[in-house]
């Protein structure tokens, strides 16, 4: 469905940029806390659907770029990234036809992976944050991945 | 999901693996974690690299910008009024307190001649507005719209009406980041104003409580006490108000009390907060100081004393 590669990285581009945004427009508190990772709900959604185009460099430069917004230590938020980019990539071809609830299940997977890697790093180099809201994006997240993909995939569509 | 023609890359061939690029770009973001981590050495790319994502924090700080401005705009007459007797009122007291303030200036200025040691006096003070950008919700950091352009340095003291606030962290060409004293890996060195006793105050991640850990369970201390820094450390100018005690719980057993108290700043609701500059800096003064005991036990000939 990308059918050629520069209209694609423009999306991908520009959905990145998004993302970004995304993460830092100001919520009310308790919408704050239960704040879904949209950059990476992305960025798994562009490793499934355009592979070629959205690789592991991508993935990283995403969490380098939260770690840049969010004023953590670098280099934390582009590990996490990058190994559920990989993943999302080693096994993409069996992702990719899962019914889409099957998928939101491994999306929850992913984002409990990645919440624990940030979170085990905190612990690393410092105070991690330990209030039981910190998971509140997990499920988040997997709750809005059905219509983040359907979202995606109409505008894919359309502008083709 | 709308995919796709599969694929089609053959597995071998076609650049490194992807096994192999996660072990480089981990790598990486292992020795970039380290760096920065450990000694700064990235300061100044990260100065850099914060310019580049300033514009995207500058968009999602404009439209609140906007709202702010429109609503003044628009700003009923009555509630013009109101607020504007308001400040007569908060001016005259203010001006009440400035005519002793005076006073005690003047007896201070005498008494630190006497001691020869002046503690940082600001020369020079800045209003920096909080952007609205929301960082990490379960960490107590702001982003200020104010950067090295203004000439903020890291470890500068931000303060609002009432009490200090935080410190920067982190300078950017036009934009910093502060960390408030309320934050779980802050610790303020603090001094009970009534007695004089110092301790530290340790940031809970509550934004209407600091702890106490470190005072003994028969220490003068009690509900009401005002605790100002101390100027330890070289961050804080001594002697600005930081919080009130609230709570005091001694336990027989204990060998420290649980102690509480509640910021006076507006942690969770400042908007344009105080940055200021002292001349010269508290950490130079100590130097100084210590210099100027040492001269005055060996003067040197020729050296005319200030």
């Amino acid at each position: 469905m990308m059918s050629n590669g520069s209209t694609g990285s423009l999306r991908i581009a520009l959905s990145a940029i998004v993302g970004l945004l995304l993460a830092i427009v100001p919520l009310p508190h308790w919408l704050e806390v239960a704040r879904p990772d949209f950059l990476l709900l992305f960025v798994v959604y562009w490793s499934l659907t355009a592979p070629r185009v959205a690789g592991l460099a991508f993935a990283w430069l995403c969490g380098f770029g939260i770690d840049l917004l969010h004023g953590v230590v670098l280099g934390q938020h582009a590990l996490m990234f990058l190994l559920v980019g990989a993943i999302t990539h080693r096994w993409q071809l069996q992702l990719r036809i899962f019914p889409v609830w099957q998928q939101a299940a491994w999306v929850l997977l992913m984002l409990l992976v990645y919440q624990f890697g940030v979170f085990w790093i905190d612990g690393i180099i410092s105070q991690p944050v330990t209030t039981w809201e910190r998971w509140l994006p997990v499920f988040s997240g997997a709750l809005l991945w059905p219509s983040l993909v359907a979202v995606l995939d109409t505008w894919n569509r359309r502008r083709r | 999901m709308a995919t796709l023609h599969s694929d089609s890359r053959p597995i071998i061939g076609r650049g490194p693996s992807v096994l192999a690029r996660t072990i480089v770009l981990g790598a990486l973001s292992i020795g970039i974690m380290a760096l920065d981590h450990r000694q700064n050495y990235l300061e100044v790319a990260r100065s850099f690299l914060s310019t580049v994502v300033y514009p995207l924090q500058a968009v999602v700080d404009l439209p609140f910008q906007g709202v702010d401005g429109l609503r003044n705009y628009l700003a009923g007459r009555e509630r013009l009024r109101r607020e504007n007797a308001d400040m007569q009122a908060k001016l005259r007291v203010a001006n009440l307190q400035l005519q002793r303030f005076a006073a005690l200036a003047e007896e201070n200025r005498q008494l630190r001649a006497v001691r020869e040691a002046s503690a940082g006096i600001a020369t020079k003070t800045a209003i920096a507005e909080i952007m609205r950008i929301d960082l990490d919700p379960g960490r107590h950091r702001v982003l200020l719209n104010k950067g090295a352009s203004d000439d903020l340095y890291k470890g500068q003291a931000v303060l609002d009406a009432d009490g200090i606030f935080g410190q920067v962290t982190r300078v950017g060409k036009f934009a910093s980041e502060a960390i408030l004293i309320t934050d779980a890996e802050t610790a303020t060195p603090i001094r009970v104003n009534r007695t004089g006793l110092r301790s530290i105050a340790v940031g809970t991640g509550d934004f209407n409580k600091l702890s106490l850990p470190f005072i003994t369970g028969d220490a003068d201390i009690k509900p009401g006490d005002l605790l100002v820094t101390s100027g330890l450390g070289g961050i804080f100018p001594p002697g600005y108000p930081v919080a009130q005690v609230t709570v005091v719980k001694r336990d027989a057993a204990a060998t420290f009390a649980v102690v509480e108290a509640k910021p006076l700043a507006h942690m969770d609701h400042a908007r344009e907060l105080l940055l200021v500059w002292f001349e010269p800096p508290p950490t130079m003064d100590i130097d100084a100081a210590g210099q100027k005991i040492r001269s005055d036990k060996k003067p040197l000939p020729g050296k005319p004393r200030t």
